[in-house]
């Protein structure tokens, strides 16, 4: 029987990387020297899994990885050993190592073993009972240790081992084979294995699926008893199993397990050395980062939907059917006295088609915990490394947002938090100088408003250095020297781009390092970022975006007989100019005059090549729009409707057009351009200069 | 084009008759694989892309798809002709580099669908540079008509519709 089982693999990897998910949640509840089994059990239960699903898929490297972290795990759930608090980070580097793993398996690249062998190093010093300095010395030797009493090889008066194994009735609809165990053992030495048949019931009353054997097996070797159980372990949940060493009757405590309890090394958790963690910390990233490069490879994407999702979807389709044939009988033999009929049912096909539309967009929309969920472990490591105390607290997991948008938010999101944690939060003996409780709060909170979704980031750290800044951007040039700003307008200056790459500010402030990378970022999704803060108290990042990339908020506007739509979220205001607005630069670029700003002009019937109306600007509208702080006046003959329209790609069936970001069909069934701002904003050539940016901060 | 005819044979496959589907533009008769015909239509407005090439007439909706229109008149430099209720849309499905895509070209009327034998087809004779031959498939004879096969996936593949210089470099 040949299966081809890549097919699985997808599942397999989404199912396992849930599974690490689950882990790591579980990891960061769970304090140091915790009895807490429930979670513990999830823990061994989700290792367990992922370790079943590789041997079985073949994908030995993870098979053996998570094979001596569930032997851990199962001592601590069973009480023989104390949850300490290096072992904690140890799970916690275990979970980054499979997932690479896992994000390497996917892509198909080699995997790295390095960081897996130096793990499995300390896991085996830790099972040996030793105190393990989490120190993530990778390269470190771990010093070997002499194994305890009974693992030991070649143990004075040790042949081997006496396995008994009473399978439960149902261990062959598992899939396991007593006789491929059996004969894995005979690996070791000579196996002599007697067979308990008295369950055995008769013919009549037999089963073939169901397991009525027991044995008792005598192994000659020298192989330590792990070995030996090893072999087992996927069975030992369903099976009574003991295990005795022959030939030594003498000293029956060796005949279980025999397990030391790790020294009660419960360590406080920011007792970890600093500089190591961070170091870790970067080399996460690094992986991450590898692994986001070789992410393109991927063939497909898949995306788990909730089956109310499918059956919501299921009804609707169902209606719009029923809709469909009532308009059919309709039309078979229609008569002018059935149209409100006519009306009723055109009507019902309107509301059903709204709704599945609005439920085929469901379909794309996931929680947003899906990208909160990674902030624990953020907030955890760092402010270990940083010796800070901070309470993460998370609000709106459940609010749904576009996979497409989530997947490019959470990089910006992951600069917010840690510019809160690195710059905002004070160390705690700052905080207590202050008056504010020794541990910092860090809020996450995610929310539905209007057709957006808002996404906070609020500590109660220092804030922004308002004067810092404005010193700083002084020196920079940025602001004049007279220049008077308000407090908004200062805290504005920290997503420019000179300031941000600026080391005294940070040192300062903070606040400073890639915060126009972050707004770009946001910026090319569609939305936008504010910020608050007040100085000791605290600073809050609050991000908008819109819910999906499908669909978007659009402004018509008319050049000649073309009809043209703006991102409504672009758009600052309209007006009528006036010719004394206008000036023209050298070279022939205009600029408009609004209020104490110069904006660049871009005469859409200029670079599109098409007539308008009238090429004289006062006659019709300008459009003053923003992507990225930068601004352009755009002249167009008039301002229609304002509609959400359906973004449609250009470059499906034809290809990319410079100013132009897709299409969309409007309710006559006719094409219109939806223009990209970024690339108008290139087009006109005329880049503002920093000064006369900031006169209008 | 000899290649492909003496590949054509080697395959086995010469003799199996192909069809193909064939319009009218300036006089001549011109034929494309039917198999890559998806449907015809009547000219309706189409929505011009901006600083597109001369013979991309825009693009228009084609139940909810945005496909380019293409005027085959204006791709071979002949005489545009005004577009009225005759004027024919060919919807296309072409194979590029990025994939199918979905393209219509304008002509002037559609003629005639007819089967032909590879066998029966003969490539075009060389027209020096003044001619670009590299999107004819092969030129047939029907009942004393001459038709020029079209090798659709040529003259509409690439992004930017490439020109006759294109194909010189690349020889």
């Amino acid at each position: 029987m040949s299966v081809d089982m890549s097919q699985f693999h997808q599942v397999f990897f989404e199912e396992s990387l849930e599974g690490l998910d689950i882990m790591e949640q579980g990891l960061l509840a769970l304090e140091p020297g915790s009895q807490d089994l429930d979670t513990i059990g999830a823990i061994f239960r989700a290792a367990h899994s992922i370790k079943g699903g590789s041997g079985t898929f073949g994908f030995s490297e993870v098979a053996e990885f998570t094979h001596i972290l569930e032997t851990l795990l199962d001592e601590i759930r069973d009480g023989q050993r104390l949850l300490t608090g290096d072992a904690i980070n140890l799970f916690l580097q275990s979970v980054d190592c499979l997932r690479a793993m896992f994000d390497a398996l996917q892509t198909e690249s080699p995997l790295d073993m390095e960081s897996a062998h130096a793990l499995n190093k300390q896991f085996q010093a830790m099972l040996n009972g030793e105190a393990v300095t989490v120190d993530t010395g990778m390269g470190s030797e771990p010093v070997p240790t002499p194994a305890t009493a009974a693992d030991s090889k070649g143990q004075s008066g040790v042949r081997g081992w006496v396995v008994t194994f009473k399978p439960d009735l149902d261990l062959l609809r598992t899939g396991n084979e007593p006789v491929r165990m059996f004969r894995e053992l005979e690996v070791f030495g000579e196996v002599t294995a007697r067979c308990d048949l008295s369950k055995l019931p008769s013919l009549g009353t037999l089963t073939p699926e169901e397991c009525y054997l027991s044995w008792t097996l005598e192994i000659v070797t020298d192989e330590a008893l792990e070995s030996i159980k090893e072999v087992f372990e996927w069975v030992e949940d369903e099976s009574d199993l003991t295990y005795a060493a022959l030939g030594d009757h003498d000293s029956p405590d060796q005949a279980t397990e025999v397990l030391q309890p790790a020294p009660a090394a419960i360590e406080p958790l920011d007792a970890a050395p600093a500089p190591a963690l961070v170091d870790d910390a970067s080399r996460t990233q690094a992986a991450a980062a590898v692994v986001k490069a070789n992410s393109g490879k991927k063939a497909d994407t898949s995306i788990r939907v909730s089956t109310d999702k499918i059956d919501a979807l299921i009804n609707m389709v169902g209606e719009l059917v029923i809709t469909q044939s009532m308009l059919g009988t309709l039309g078979e033999s229609f008569a002018m006295a059935n149209l409100h009929k006519l009306q009723q049912g055109l009507e019902q096909l309107e509301h059903n088609t709204r709704e599945l539309q609005e439920s085929v967009m469901r379909i794309r929309m996931l929680p947003i915990s899906f990208t909160f969920n990674r902030f624990p472990r953020l907030v955890r490591d760092m402010s270990q490394a940083m010796g800070k105390k901070i309470e993460l607290i998370m609000d709106g997991e459940g609010t749904e947002l576009d996979k497409t948008v989530m997947e490019k938010i959470g990089d910006p999101l992951v600069h917010l938090v840690r510019n809160s944690l690195d710059h905002g939060i004070e160390m705690p003996q700052d905080r207590l100088d202050a008056g504010k409780p020794e541990t910092g709060q860090i809020k996450l909170n995610a929310f539905h408003q209007g057709g957006s979704i808002v996404i906070e980031i609020s500590d109660d750290g220092k804030g922004l250095d308002a004067d810092a800044i404005l010193a700083k951007a002084r020196r920079n040039g940025l602001v004049g020297p007279d220049q008077e700003l308000s407090s908004n307008q200062i805290h504005e200056l920290i997503f420019e781009a000179g300031l941000s790459t600026a080391a005294a500010v940070t040192d300062v402030s903070g606040r400073g390092v890639g915060m126009d990378v972050v707004r770009k970022n946001i910026n090319e999704l569609g939305g936008g970022i504010e910020i608050e803060s007040a100085k000791g108290v605290g600073t809050t990042m609050r991000v908008r975006l819109p819910l999906t990339l499908a669909i978007l908020d659009g402004q018509l506007v008319r050049v000649g007989t073309h009809t043209y739509i703006f991102p409504i979220i672009n758009i600052i205001e309209s007006l009528q100019v006036k010719t004394e607005q206008i000036n023209q630069i050298a070279g022939g670029a205009e600029v408009m005059r609004l209020r104490d700003e110069y904006i660049p002009v871009v005469r859409l019937y200029d670079v599109f090549s098409i007539t308008a109306d009238s090429t004289r600007l006062e006659d019709g509208l300008v459009v003053v729009l923003e992507f990225d702080n930068e601004k352009v006046a755009i002249a167009v003959d008039d301002l229609l409707s304002q509609q959400q329209v359906v973004i449609k790609s250009l470059e499906t069936n034809y290809e990319k057009v410079d100013g132009v970001s897709g299409a969309t069909i409007l309710g006559d069934g006719t094409v219109a351009m939806i223009l990209d701002v970024q690339s108008l904003i290139r087009m006109a050539g005329v880049r503002q200069s920093h000064i006369q940016r900031t006169i209008s901060l | 084009m000899e290649a492909a005819a003496a590949e054509r044979k080697a395959n086995g496959v010469a003799g199996a008759l192909e069809q193909y589907l064939t319009f009218m533009l300036d006089g001549e008769e011109y034929g494309v694989d039917i198999l890559s015909v998806r449907e015809i239509r009547g000219w309706d407005s189409a929505t011009p892309v901006p600083n597109a090439p001369k013979h991309v007439k825009g693009v228009i909706n084609l139940r909810g798809t945005i496909v380019p229109l293409i005027d085959l008149r204006e791709r071979f430099n002949l005489e545009p002709l005004d577009y009225g209720p005759m004027t024919v849309v060919i919807v296309l499905n072409v194979n590029t580099e990025k994939g199918e895509k979905t393209m219509g070209i304008v002509v002037d009327a559609v003629s005639d669908v007819y089967s032909i034998s590879p066998d029966d087809m003969r490539d075009p004779p060389d027209l020096g540079d003044s001619v670009d031959t590299h999107y004819i498939k092969g030129l047939v004879n029907v009942q004393e008509t001459m038709v020029i096969l079209l090798e659709i996936d040529r003259f509409l593949n690439a992004d930017r519709l490439p020109t006759s210089s294109d194909y010189a470099a690349e020889a």
